[in-house]
């Protein structure tokens, strides 16, 4: 179907999209690199040149570096293996013959639309506090100490809220993949005396593959930027503690006013986020039919 | 895969369900039984699961307190704009990929896909000076730009998975009957397209409202839609918890309840198609 002046045309309404998002992308990524090597600090402003690869080497440095490193890949990844694993045995179970099945969904549904800094202080208020929270007093209830979440477990706290907030997507994704599952399969295992393990394990899973994929794939994406949830509970701390990169950077151009070393941080957090994009677009791309 | 079950196993795995689902549900519910506390009971030890003087007060204040309904108009007008333009820009595109694909459309999807990975705080400083610069800072206009900017990726892909669905033969039949390209993707494409356009702008409506770190770092008052309504909120210590959570019901209700009634259009559109 297509004739020269389809491809022609095709072409040219594609152009805006793309060439919108590279200007979207190449515009601040070209600003970041330059203030990179540049001494830029918004407190002596009258100071300024070409520092060379200084702005890195402090920033790969820091003590702080590796650190926020290992907070963002386990905020990453704890995110994902909370949701899969938990959306997965949700799923199953509101997949089964129950009382009230769409009101059962709407629960489930709620937190997705709930935006970032609310759920955040929902959480850091109404659950965590250490005084007022109903953890609180529920530990109280039993007679035990209050445990101090943002205080002495940041980085876990964080990464259940985040899994909160995430977990309704994934349900959601693996709900529907179960739903197109035939019952006859599982109805022959059953006869043939697969255990409920085996069925899960040889046909179920199987069958999710592709939704288990999709929600890797989507919520990295979202997972590898997170901030709102860092800045409204920890702050990243205590000390540095549930400091993450995107974390970090901040606080170089906020706090510290540095938007040389921060900009050296913007920069090594696009290679690093190139790197995941790498491997998940090859590793699991193939697997979306796209 | 719904099965029959013994009806004592079905009465179990009703009550699991329901106390998972209501679990997942808890802390949306617990904000919106705080909310109508007052502060005292909102603190109280033991927690009070219903206040015995419930009130309405909280709303109120909240109300007085703050421009709300700036706040609120902002963030329709920027949520469904950004979206508007989004899918103006991403119907012919989306359109291009599914009936003329090329070596290369798979590249150009993963490409656009992969300009989400870029983490906001990074180009955070350049934004902000652009921004400045070109006079969009604290502009609804401006916002209305950024998000349609951050969202197109997703716009694109989800209409090029409900597009690709559509058989090219109907498409091609029109183009014998001497339609032209526009009146094809008008008349045509368009109609056929509307469930799957549908769920793209409810899901991105959805995203936009709940953005978080443009919608805060590009504004200051003009433009502040209810993300940073609530941003200004967030600061209490124990004291304000009834008028927080009073606070966060407004500004997450319109979606939430937006969500539920769209529920079974979105689901779809989230997995891009991977998951029918």
């Amino acid at each position: 179907m297509s004739t020269q002046s389809t491809r022609l045309a095709a072409r040219l309404m594609v152009a805006p999209s793309v060439i919108l998002l590279f200007i979207w992308m190449i515009v601040p990524l070209a600003m970041t690199l330059y203030f990179s090597f540049r001494l830029y600090r918004l407190l002596s402003p009258e100071r300024t040149g070409w520092v060379g690869f200084n702005n890195y080497i402090w920033f790969l440095n820091s003590p702080d570096f590796w650190l926020a490193i290992w907070n963002t890949l386990a905020l990453v990844g704890g995110v994902l293996v909370i949701t899969v694993v938990l959306g997965t045995l949700v799923a199953l179970l509101i997949d089964q013959p129950v009382k009230g099945q769409g009101v059962l969904r709407i629960l489930v549904i709620a937190p997705f639309f709930v935006m970032p800094p609310v759920a955040a202080s929902i959480w850091e208020n109404l659950f965590m506090h250490p005084q007022n929270g109903l953890f609180a007093a529920i530990s109280r209830g039993f007679g035990a100490q209050p445990i101090l979440f943002l205080e002495q477990h940041p980085m876990p706290s964080v990464i259940a809220i985040v899994a909160w907030e995430w977990l309704p997507f994934a349900t959601l994704i693996l709900l529907t993949a179960l739903q197109s599952l035939s019952s006859e399969q599982i109805e022959a295992a059953e006869m043939d005396g697969a255990s409920a393990f085996s069925r899960f394990r040889y046909i179920i899973l199987p069958h999710l593959t592709r939704a288990i994929t999709a929600v890797i794939l989507i919520q990295t994406i979202f997972l590898l930027g997170i901030f709102g949830e860092i800045y409204t509970t920890t702050q990243g701390g205590p000390g540095s503690a549930s400091t993450t990169l995107p974390y970090m950077i901040f606080k170089q151009a906020i706090v510290a006013k540095d938007i040389g070393r921060a900009a050296a941080g913007g920069i090594i957090a696009v290679i690093l986020a190139n790197i995941v994009a790498v491997f998940l677009m090859r590793g699991l791309g193939k697997n979306l039919d796209a | 895969m719904a099965r029959a079950l013994s009806p004592r196993r079905r009465l179990l795995t009703t009550i699991a369900a329901w106390f998972v689902a209501l679990l997942i549900f808890f802390p949306v519910l617990w904000m919106l039984i705080t909310s109508f506390k007052t502060e005292a009971s909102a603190v109280a030890s033991p927690p009070e699961l219903f206040s015995a003087d419930w009130t309405f007060e909280n709303y109120t204040e909240v109300w007085a307190r703050s421009d709300y309904p700036r706040f609120f108009w902002n963030s329709v007008v920027i949520s469904i704009g950004s979206t508007l333009l989004g899918l103006a820009i991403a119907i012919p595109a989306a359109w291009s990929m599914a009936f003329v694909p090329t070596k290369r459309t798979k590249d150009l999807l993963m490409w656009m896909l992969s300009t989400k990975m870029m983490p906001a705080v990074a180009v955070m400083i350049p934004l902000y000076l652009v921004f400045q610069r070109v006079g969009l800072f604290d502009t609804k206009i401006g916002l209305v730009l950024a998000l349609m900017l951050m969202n197109l990726p997703i716009i694109v892909w989800m209409l090029y998975t409900y597009f690709r669905e559509i058989p090219g033969e109907i498409l091609e039949a029109a183009r014998m009957d001497g339609a032209s390209l526009w009146n094809e993707i008008v008349y045509v494409l368009t109609p056929m397209a509307v469930p799957g356009i549908a769920s793209t702008l409810l899901l991105n409506v959805i995203l936009a409202w709940n953005e978080a770190f443009w919608t805060i770092t590009l504004t200051t008052t003009k433009a502040a839609p209810l993300s940073a309504f609530i941003a200004s909120f967030s600061a209490p210590q124990g004291l304000f918890y009834a008028k927080l959570s009073a606070a966060s019901t407004m500004a997450i209700a319109p979606i939430l309840i937006l969500g539920w009634f769209s529920q079974k259009q979105l689901v779809r559109g989230l997995t891009f198609g991977a998951v029918k």
